[in-house]
């Protein structure tokens, strides 16, 4: 589904990623875990298209396609969907509103007809009320005023409501409290755990592994993968720290 | 009010105008006037929006007597110059509120001149004005407040926010006061800038286009124009009519 080849990338004309190999296969899972500084973030800006962030060299195709070449709500549309680390708070901009022409949006340029406003306002209670987020909050502003757990909830709903086929999300557990953690791992799970889907979490820790088991664990460090495993390859970087493995 | 003769920049109302546009149409046209008895209430909407090479101007004078209140609510998008003076005289207890939005681009000059006279005690007087502006285009608000020396309990206050869409494209912002009663409250605050890169990529990542994306912020930026009009069907007509004059922006 997604297939990283070599990929080098910079930010400000500071080489970040460095020769960056990865694949994804629809139905898995892939942890992304690194110290500050190893390129995670820059890997899903990089995927998501942001500006700024430029390839110097290597590829990125999803289902085939040339991801490089496709602008951000062209990606959204093919079905990649990026989870931000930190939600960007828009004022006087309400989170149904925008959810409802983003998603009308990505549905025209896969040639659906749009969703009406009843049905997209179920659509939207449904997913807020499997995250634990008040229907209220969703018809404020994007994230003003939330607090750090409610916006990656946010996400999660904004996640449900796209149903996209890729997620690459970014620390989607930073912030989070015990119980804020299970609701956004089982909605992870609830989503994303599907055989023509996958999933990229890219984490610090692995606490929220817990609770969203991965088929694979890549080790990500001065931006490259030095080493890759199964699910035990988490509990290892827990136990004996990143020094030890990316070494 | 008009001049007699043709201004020049020198003229303070004039300083950031497009005086050489003026030449053509001169003598503008008479001030509007506006008088409001006590008590009662008066709304207008003004939306501007000449042709490309129109060249407008429209001074209107307003007096409002005790306990009255006007609404002024202004879309300024037309022309290659697009001038609303607004002369207000507010007697005791009255309200004056002004709602602008000036939406440019090409190279066009739109400008909100207000120039509020609190003679009298316990008036109150609100200003709000956003500006977009594209391409090379000009965006003045020059407001002046004037609180005569027995106008106690005046309270009156402008917001003056505007965003360049392009490096070469202009806001001028320019709040003035003279104030000679000691028991008053005049707020004022300017802010220029631009569309913040990450909301509009957080936007876009979400499947929104990217002029989507900028309309949608947009909107939501000058939307506070307009907020105070008491009216849905008159809101809805001003704000539809600025949305469209947004789009066509993008």
């Amino acid at each position: 589904m997604l297939n990283i080849e070599n990929l080098y990338a910079e930010v400000d004309g500071k080489p970040i990623l460095k020769g960056l190999t990865l694949s994804l296969n629809p139905g898995e899972i892939h942890a992304i875990m690194g110290p500050n500084g190893a390129g995670k973030s820059t890997l899903a800006y990089v995927l998501g298209g942001r500006a700024g962030y430029d390839v110097t060299e290597g590829s990125a195709t999803f289902d085939g396609a040339d991801l490089l070449d496709m602008e951000p709500h062209a990606r959204a549309a093919a079905g990649l969907f990026l989870g931000f680390q930190y939600p960007v708070e828009i004022p006087g901009v309400s989170n149904v509103q925008f959810l409802r022409e983003a998603l009308n949006a990505q549905r025209k340029g896969r040639g659906e007809e749009p969703l009406s406003g009843g049905d997209f306002l179920r659509l939207a209670r449904a997913q807020a009320d499997a995250l634990g987020l008040d229907m209220e909050m969703l018809k404020r502003p994007v994230n003003v005023g939330f607090s750090g757990g409610e916006k990656k909830r946010n996400e999660m709903v904004q996640m449900g409501i796209i149903d996209p086929k890729l997620a690459i999300l970014d620390e989607t557990d930073s912030g989070l409290d015990i119980d804020a953690l299970r609701v956004v791992g089982d909605g992870i799970n609830r989503i994303m755990r599907k055989p023509d889907k996958a999933v990229l979490l890219i984490t610090h820790y692995q606490r929220l592994l817990d609770y969203v088991k991965p088929d694979f664990v890549h080790v990500l460090a001065a931006g490259r993968i030095v080493r890759s495993g199964g699910a035990e390859l988490a509990h290892e970087l827990e136990r004996e720290g990143y020094g030890a493995i990316a070494a | 009010m008009n001049a007699l003769t043709l201004p020049t920049r020198k003229d303070e109302a004039w300083r950031y105008s497009d005086v050489d546009a003026v030449a053509h149409i001169w003598p503008t046209p008479p001030a509007e006037t506006i008088d409001v008895a006590a008590g009662e209430a008066v709304t207008r909407l003004i939306l501007q929006q000449a042709g490309a090479e129109a060249v407008v101007v429209q001074d209107y004078a307003i007096t409002l007597a005790p306990g009255a209140r006007c609404d002024f609510f202004v879309l300024n998008t037309g022309g290659k110059l697009g001038r609303i003076a607004i002369d207000v005289t507010l007697h005791e207890g009255a309200h004056f509120e002004l709602g602008g939005a000036i939406l440019g681009g090409g190279a066009q000059t739109l400008e909100i001149v207000t120039t509020l006279r609190h003679v009298e005690p316990n008036a109150t007087s609100n200003q709000t004005v956003r500006s977009v502006l594209a391409g090379r285009a000009t965006g003045n608000y020059l407001g002046k407040v004037m609180v005569a020396r027995d106008a106690q309990k005046t309270d009156a206050s402008q917001s003056v926010k505007a965003m360049l869409l392009d490096r070469t494209a202009t806001a001028n912002a320019k709040p003035e006061l003279e104030i000679f009663a000691d028991d008053v409250k005049c707020a004022h605050g300017a802010a220029i800038g631009e569309l913040d890169q990450q909301g509009l990529f957080y936007l876009m990542s979400r499947g929104l286009p990217p002029a989507e994306a900028k309309a949608l912020m947009l909107r939501a930026f000058i939307a506070g124009a307009f907020e105070a009009v008491a009216d849905d069907a008159e809101r809805e007509q001003i704000e539809t009519a600025a949305i469209a004059a947004l789009e066509k922006m993008l």
